[in-house]
């Protein structure tokens, strides 16, 4: 379909901004002054004004960060959540066991025909 | 097996330097990432939910046992230890740094691997049977056109940015393995008249958001006409693709637009004007190409020998292995086997770095060091002497990739889904992995036959949804998951796309349909060798329909 970095900014409750840090890939989120892992530490907003300016800032930072959105989030107490289920999958991944290899035992390696 | 010459690895060592220089120069900040996604993207290279995935090339699905390995020593060495074969017969992994890929693309080189034409506007990866050069019903190794089509293709500087990206498959079997139907360009080789081959060509098939199954624009054409008239095609596309709207960029809507006619009659002036000059192929090119393809040398051995007659008679569970993953080979005393990486409740399509070195260890011993991908989004050891089958299933039993559920219908084609995907808007492996699991009894399985299920988890159509015999399509309403169902669609040589059982259902509910879609299979089925494809031809989705939502 089409990646929200793509689609029309709707700002309808508390959003953050999110990317992919540049050298690993790994998901952030936008603080006041640079980047942050932990959502709970994301500066929050609620007006598409606000979400506008930060992520100007925040695609700004070409070095910093690659691919910066807003997305959703849900204030629970003081507690901050993902606020849909693509962003809940960037913070705990799969909602599935990554492959393993069942009952693996040692195979002979590199046989000769 | 295809052997690369000294052009090929050239090519390949000065590909990693340049892109090394590329990431060194991103990372630092000289260029920026507006100037170094093309160039990431030439390189399979494409970011995620999780991290940044790459995707590596494996041409026509041809495997040698070395580039499997090296295939794992990378999942191992710089991801999670598994990758994901896609139904486009490539390896995904997905939380790989931008900071490794250098040292990563440098290990894959060392074995003749790469992520190019992986993504981006150029002609991609071509495709073709996992069975080919090995297959009964097959008339000639469609691999020696796939070659030459790859090398025509690779880093063409006239079809580097087309309008969209351009997909090409070929088949020269009586059945249609490879879907070609469904691609820019399908090119089925057959014998004309006069006894001669050479290709059907089929053009404008696709799936994604606009589907369409392809049109037939030459019936026949000559092997040595083969680069002219892809060459002409390209160009008519690149000339008149629409270049303003990315959703009727491919050439499906070109084809659509003008008409299968005029389509043909464009690219039958653009080939008048090219047929004759410098890409029309000699025998001695094709001889040459042909001569860089090792093919083993078979043992004179007769069909159905004791050692297999004996284990069929002393284990059951072998017996029924072999009769669904065991396919005739075109040589006596050979057979072709169909490794599952659909296990239940597993992701389809993903092997773990310690499957991949077994396997790769197992086709060294009783494969001639050769593995394919299959579109199906399984692996096919191709070349297993008949009296090794019993030995070869007990070591693929114990890695997990002999569950003989091929072609049945927990042999499940998913893309990856919301779980990896960004574009996705809904998960797809957990919807295979419950469907796994209501259908985990395989006497059940075989007693329904064969059914295909197809599952994308967006409108783009990575898991070929509109031509699963059962397509399950994810849509997003009001932030929740829903799928719509279509049935009766189909990738082979009668192509076709399903058709929309009714609304869409929730995430929690699609097992539940598929199994009473099943169900009413089983009722409306005349006789029990009537498969799921049939039944749906005779009767029509409404007694479907009637079944499903009359329960839910």
């Amino acid at each position: 379909m089409t990646a929200p970095s793509q689609q029309k900014l709707k700002v309808n409750g508390p959003v953050v901004v999110t990317a992919n840090r540049l050298g690993d890939g790994t998901v952030i989120y936008r603080t006041a002054d640079g980047w942050t892992t932990e959502l709970n530490a994301a500066v929050i907003v609620t007006t598409a004004s606000a979400a506008k300016e930060m992520l100007a800032i925040a695609v700004a930072d070409d070095i910093g960060a690659v691919g910066a959105y807003v997305a959703p989030v849900v204030r629970n107490g003081s507690h901050i959540e993902p606020g849909n289920l693509r962003e809940r999958i960037r913070i705990t991944g799969p909602t599935f066991d990554l492959p393993t290899t069942p009952n693996l035992v040692q195979m002979p390696s590199h046989v000769c025909v | 097996m295809y052997v690369y010459d000294a052009f090929d690895r050239a090519l390949l060592a000065q590909r990693v330097e340049d892109f090394r220089d590329q990431v060194a120069r991103r990372i630092s900040g000289e260029l920026t990432e507006e100037e170094f996604k093309p160039l990431r993207l030439m390189n399979g290279v494409y970011l995620q939910l999780h991290a940044y995935m790459l995707r590596i090339a494996i041409p026509y699905g041809s495997l040698s046992s070395d580039q499997l390995r090296t295939l794992a020593l990378v999942t191992r060495r710089y991801d999670r230890n598994y990758g994901h074969f896609t139904t486009r017969q490539n390896l995904q992994l997905n939380w790989i740094k931008l900071s490794d890929l250098p040292d990563l693309m440098a290990d894959l080189a060392t074995a003749k691997l790469h992520g190019m034409q992986t993504s981006g506007n150029c002609v991609r990866n071509v495709t073709t049977d996992q069975w080919a050069g090995v297959a009964p019903d097959e008339i000639e190794d469609p691999r020696i056109w796939a070659e030459i089509l790859r090398q025509h293709s690779t880093m063409h500087p006239e079809f580097t940015f087309l309008p969209r990206k351009f997909k090409i498959a070929l088949t020269a079997a009586t059945h249609d393995r490879a879907a070609i139907r469904v691609h820019d360009i399908g090119l089925r080789m057959h014998r004309n008249g006069a006894g001669e081959t050479g290709f059907e060509v089929v053009v404008g098939g696709g799936l994604g958001r606009s589907p369409f199954i392809g049109k037939t624009i030459k019936p026949f054409l000559h092997k040595r006409d083969l680069l002219t008239y892809v060459e002409a095609i390209l160009r008519v596309y690149n000339q008149y693709g629409r270049r303003d709207n990315i959703y009727k960029a491919r050439i499906k809507i070109l084809v659509h637009e003008l008409g299968a006619e005029k389509f043909a009659s464009e690219v039958e002036a653009e080939w008048q004007s090219i047929k004759d000059g410098a890409l029309a192929i000699d025998d001695a090119f094709v001889a040459d190409i042909r001569a860089r393809f090792r093919y083993p040398t078979y043992e004179v051995l007769a069909d159905d020998p004791a050692e297999l007659k004996k284990a069929q008679a002393a284990s059951p569970r072998f017996a029924t292995w072999h009769k669904n993953s065991v396919a005739p080979h075109r040589v006596p005393g050979y057979a072709i086997v169909t490794l599952s990486l659909k296990p239940e409740g597993a992701p389809p399509g993903d092997a773990t770095s310690e499957q991949m070195d077994a396997i790769a260890d197992l086709a060294d011993r009783y494969s001639f060091s050769e593995i394919r991908v299959g579109h199906e989004q399984n692996l096919v050891l191709p070349h297993v002497a008949q009296r090794d089958l019993p030995a070869l299933w007990e070591q693929l039993d114990r890695i997990g990739v002999a569950t003989p559920n091929v072609s049945l219908v927990s042999d499940i084609i998913a893309c990856p889904g919301l779980d990896y995907c960004s574009l996705a808007n809904t998960r797809s492996i957990p919807v295979a992995q419950e469907l796994t699991r209501r259908f985990k009894n395989l006497d059940t399985q075989r007693e329904i036959g064969r059914l295909h299920i197809n599952i994308s988890g967006c409108i783009n159509a990575c898991g070929h949804h509109h031509v699963g015999h059962i397509g399950i399509l994810g849509v997003e309403k009001n932030g929740q998951e829903f799928f719509q169902i279509t049935l009766g669609g189909r990738a082979d040589e009668k192509a076709e796309l399903g058709a929309l059982l009714g609304p869409a259902v929730p995430y929690e509910e699609v097992a539940d349909v598929v199994e009473d879609v099943v169900a009413a299979y089983i009722e409306l089925r005349e006789r029990p060798n009537e498969i799921f494809l049939d039944t749906v031809k005779r009767v029509g989705v409404e007694p479907f329909k009637e079944r499903v939502y009359a329960t839910h």
